[in-house]
């Protein structure tokens, strides 16, 4: 429990870090481009939504720096991001509400396949050294160095115009009204399955290396020889003894690289142009969109942080000692 | 200060001593398979971007009317829609690439050393200040930010992109050096260093950095390629200046002249493999340094190879050692006697 109370805390304190960075990038850079476009749509914002944006970008400097600070707080708690000047008079936060949902799902349960696959294998393989399982580390070595957008730009030049079996861009079929119908769904499950196998692919290398690493470090310890000399079965050796004990560091390893791996993620949603959060942030660069930006970077942010959040109860829940401690 | 701490007093005889041992460790790093082929593949890379703008047949930016041309023996890699030479434009990036990755490589590496070191043997609260500000930076997604900060500047040259890349990608050094430290802290050796009266800095960097060179250097790596695929990644999406030649130009220009519908695949094929290329060299060399840090990862692929000629089948449970080649004649402790009894019960 204490474990647990000490990472809500630590959460508590990035959560409150990464929105403080939100709000000094803007001040540090040259705020003319953001002043020139807030201009451009004077008289077709309303006054309250000019001042959100002075806020924003600290263009407001009759006020002093706490104030602003206080100010931008007070914003964020009414869920004012903004507004979106590429989607004018869009709100920022209804455009995270849209793309939101479709990012959380594909990347979500891709990265979690990737992970189950990936130590899976690195399971089989740390077990299998020295066999022709070693093979496949060259393999994983390889996909581990290249970029998760480039084996999307190949996905997509195979499967979908080499081969088209799988659409090469969007989310769902474009006839169709986003709804809970099973007809959408299933075009939304038919469009996700080349980006979900792009990321799965990339993202896997790094659990297979890690968990095999860990899996060769556990199998020469003691209570793996004992369990042999037991008598015990070899599967049961290896996944309730050798595995059971290598895959704590690869856990605390999936929260730590998750901020990295949604990076990635999120490029590969530009490749396919999937409508979440990456497409988005592509989309809002492309367009100086500076509040659609800063927006998708919080709620980026906060949600690597429930993910991470996730994974520490889970190491909670695997690892006694953490519980013991309390 | 400086005047009062005098070097030891070093004997010629103790001079050259180490310097033999260092030169064998040396050649056990370069025993490695894996780091060999590294080596020589970064090698190659480093020699394009020394000489790749003198040996590009064309001026890459040139457009010529023959556009979307397949590899042909004009231009090796095809041409592009607007008929620049494809081969050229990944002669020249190379530079980029590599100036940038290795740049904020070495940047973000003297940001963990000075941190993690800091905080792993000073311990207390500023090891727990700077612990919690490199896990901060851990978590917080790196490249989203990379992309919102460099998106907010007017015009972001390649200095920018590596500074933003190491400011944002020196936290995982940084903890993995931290851990190391404080596992060193209390050796007897810098006890003795602490019995002597030595200053806290002179141990940190005569006593305790030389200890984690290896570390370091795969820190280093590591951050290289993080900061390679960074910029890449970058130029891909078209945030940073795109007539800079880079690998990731190129795939710019390629996506957003439909390169993939139309099936030109000498357009975003090479460039990507280059930086497999390029990614692949380092992990092997950073293999090659976590085998030779960890010694139990280093026997397990000797130990294969010896019980593979022996036609024994590698069983868990014998202690994997590093032996030497005298010592190679011994059956491997605990090893089944043939491979033909398939022992479900091993007696190690």
């Amino acid at each position: 429990m204490k474990y647990l109370l000490r990472r809500g805390a630590f959460y508590l304190l990035t959560a409150w870090a990464a929105i403080t960075l939100n709000f000094f990038i803007p001040r540090m850079l040259p705020g003319d481009p953001v002043r020139s476009l807030i201009n451009r749509f004077q008289g077709r914002i309303s006054v309250e939504a000019t001042e959100s944006l002075y806020i924003l970008f600290g263009l407001d400097e009759g006020r002093p720096l706490w104030r602003q600070y206080l100010d931008y707080w007070g914003n964020l708690f009414s869920g004012d991001l903004g507004l979106s000047f590429a989607y004018f008079p869009t709100p920022v936060a209804d455009i995270i509400g849209q793309s939101l949902p479709w990012t959380l799902v594909l990347v979500g349960l891709s990265t979690i396949l990737s992970f189950l696959l990936g130590t899976m294998l690195g399971i089989w393989v740390g077990w299998r050294r020295g066999t022709w399982a070693d093979g496949l580390l060259p393999v994983t070595n390889f996909f581990a160095a290249i970029p998760y957008f480039w084996i999307g730009l190949l996905a997509i030049a195979l499967f979908a115009v080499v081969w088209p079996v799988f659409p090469a861009s969007g989310g769902y079929d474009g006839g169709l009204i986003p709804s809970a119908t099973p007809e959408f769904i299933g075009s939304a499950v038919y469009h996700g399955i080349l980006p979900a196998v792009t990321i799965i692919i990339s993202s896997m290398a790094g659990w297979i290396l890690g968990m095999r690493n860990m899996m060769v470090t556990v199998s020469s310890e003691d209570y793996v020889t004992v369990a042999h000399a037991k008598g015990l079965p070899e599967r049961k050796v290896m996944v309730g003894y050798a595995a059971r004990n290598a895959i704590l560091p690869n856990i605390s390893g999936f929260a730590l690289s998750l901020g990295f791996i949604v990076g990635g993620t999120l490029v590969t949603e530009m490749v396919f142009t999937y409508p979440g959060i990456g497409y988005m942030l592509y989309q809002a660069v492309g367009a100086k969109d500076y509040p659609l930006m800063q927006g998708f970077f919080l709620v980026i942010t906060l949600s690597v942080l429930v993910a991470n959040m996730l994974a520490d109860i889970a190491y909670a829940v695997l690892d006694p000692r953490t519980r013991q401690e309390a | 200060m400086v005047t009062a701490v005098e070097p030891p007093a070093v004997t010629p005889g103790a001079t050259t001593a180490r310097r033999s041992r260092r030169g064998s460790t040396n050649l056990l790093f370069l025993r490695n398979r894996k780091t060999v082929v590294g080596l020589i593949l970064l090698t190659f890379f480093m020699v394009l971007a020394l000489i790749g703008d003198v040996i590009a047949p064309y001026d890459p930016s040139a457009t010529s009317p023959i556009g979307l041309q397949p590899p042909s023996t004009d231009h090796l890699l095809g041409t592009t829609s607007l008929g620049q030479d494809i081969l050229s434009q990944i002669l020249v990036g190379t530079r980029g690439v590599l100036v940038v990755a290795f740049l904020a490589g070495a940047l973000a590496t003297v940001l963990s050393v000075l941190v993690g070191i800091t905080a792993g043997y000073l311990g207390g609260t500023s090891d727990e200040v700077l612990s919690l500000v490199s896990n901060i930076f851990l978590v917080i997604p790196a490249l989203p930010l990379i992309i919102i900060v460099t998106g907010l500047l007017p015009s972001a040259g390649g200095l920018t992109i590596a500074l933003i890349i190491a400011l944002t990608g020196w936290a995982w050094g940084s903890r993995v050096l931290r851990a190391q430290t404080l596992s060193l802290r209390n050796r007897d050796f810098v006890e003795a260093a602490r019995a002597n009266g030595e200053s806290t800095w002179r141990i940190i960097i005569f006593e305790i950095l030389p200890n984690l060179t290896a570390v370091i250097a795969s820190g280093f790596i590591g951050t290289v390629i993080f900061a390679m695929l960074s910029e890449i990644t970058l130029a891909f999406i078209g945030v940073t200046s795109i007539s800079d030649w880079n690998w990731g130009t190129i795939l710019f220009w390629a996506q957003s002249n439909q390169a993939l519908a139309m099936g030109a695949w000498w357009w975003f094929v090479p460039a990507g493999l280059c930086i497999a290329g390029v990614g692949t060299a380092l992990t092997l060399i950073n293999f090659g340094i976590d085998e030779f840090v960890n010694p139990r990862l280093r026997s397990t692929g000797q130990n294969a190879k010896v019980l593979r000629a022996k036609k024994i089948r590698a069983r868990v449970g014998f202690t994997p050692v590093l032996r030497d080649t005298t010592a190679d004649r011994k059956p491997p402790r605990g090893a089944p006697p043939s491979r033909r009894t398939p022992l479900p019960k091993e007696q190690p």
